[in-house]
């Protein structure tokens, strides 16, 4: 083993670099997660690791779908639309799809308003997710659950 | 996919700086790939994966789908319209094929 070239770390080196690893973890992420497994990594890279806040998006959902198949949704957010403040993308999440990632919206200026009607699928009974990324770069969040009679993936 | 038609609602006049409604409809199966045909073997997948929305060469709205769309994709949104133009509507395909849309609009 003449040609080593990474020395072995002794016991406090090792310690050290475990505590730093942690306090970074800490740092660039929430401890709380925002949403269920694979969601949850969605929300946090959209929102760079930070928790979205509340208000400003408006997410329209039925409380109840007879047939998750064609779910009716609606996603508005306020921003006055200009070059230097508007919304530039909007992420759609549903939990308990298969794949949670509905959609992600580009929004521009000449959107002229952050809105879209849609029909989406849902499998099951889960929490539809509506994030937007404002040009700032701040994340607002709206949530919605959805009961869902028979799953529609 | 052959059949595969867009619709498109765009109103024929505006005031400039007017927000418009706009709806597209495509008819498209939006086949996720987890279903089971007759003979019981998994109907491949075949989705749009984007639709864009440009007026005079900018860009309006684009979507990144997924196979949590419901068939024959829907969509109503807003545009704000300074000039007179065309908005031009794309949806791509799976299987590479792009379907297009066009629509003038007369802004006084």
């Amino acid at each position: 083993m003449s040609d080593r070239v990474i020395p072995m770390m002794n016991r406090r080196e090792a310690l050290a670099l475990g505590a730093g690893v942690a306090a970074a973890v800490v740092a660039g992420w929430p401890v709380l997660a925002l949403a269920e497994g694979e969601a949850d990594a969605l929300v946090q890279e959209f929102a760079g690791g930070k928790a979205p806040e509340t208000g400003r998006v408006h997410l329209d959902a039925p409380e109840e779908a007879a047939d998750g198949s064609a779910v009716q949704i609606a996603i508005s957010v306020e921003s006055p639309m200009t070059a230097e403040d508007h919304v530039a993308s909007v992420l759609l999440i549903g939990e308990g799809n298969p794949v949670p990632k509905v959609a992600e919206f580009h929004f521009s200026p000449l959107s002229g308003s952050a809105q879209i009607s849609l029909r989406i699928r849902l499998a099951k009974t889960q929490r539809v997710l509506a994030i937007a990324k404002m040009s700032d770069g701040s994340t607002f969040m709206d949530v919605k659950t959805v009961k869902v009679a028979a799953g529609g993936c | 996919m052959d059949d595969v038609k867009p619709r498109v609602k765009v109103p024929a006049t505006a005031a400039k700086g007017e927000t418009i409604t706009i709806k597209t409809l495509i008819s498209h199966p939006m086949e996720s790939g987890r279903r089971k045909g007759a003979d019981g073997n998994i109907i491949p997948r075949q989705i749009i994966t984007t639709f864009t929305c440009e007026f005079n060469g900018k860009p309006v709205l684009s979507i990144d789908m997924s196979t949590g769309f419901s068939k024959d994709p829907f969509f109503e949104f807003s545009a704000r319209v300074e000039e007179s133009g065309t908005f031009k509507f794309s949806w791509l395909d799976d299987d590479g094929s792009t379907y297009t849309a066009e629509k003038e609009i007369t802004v006084n």
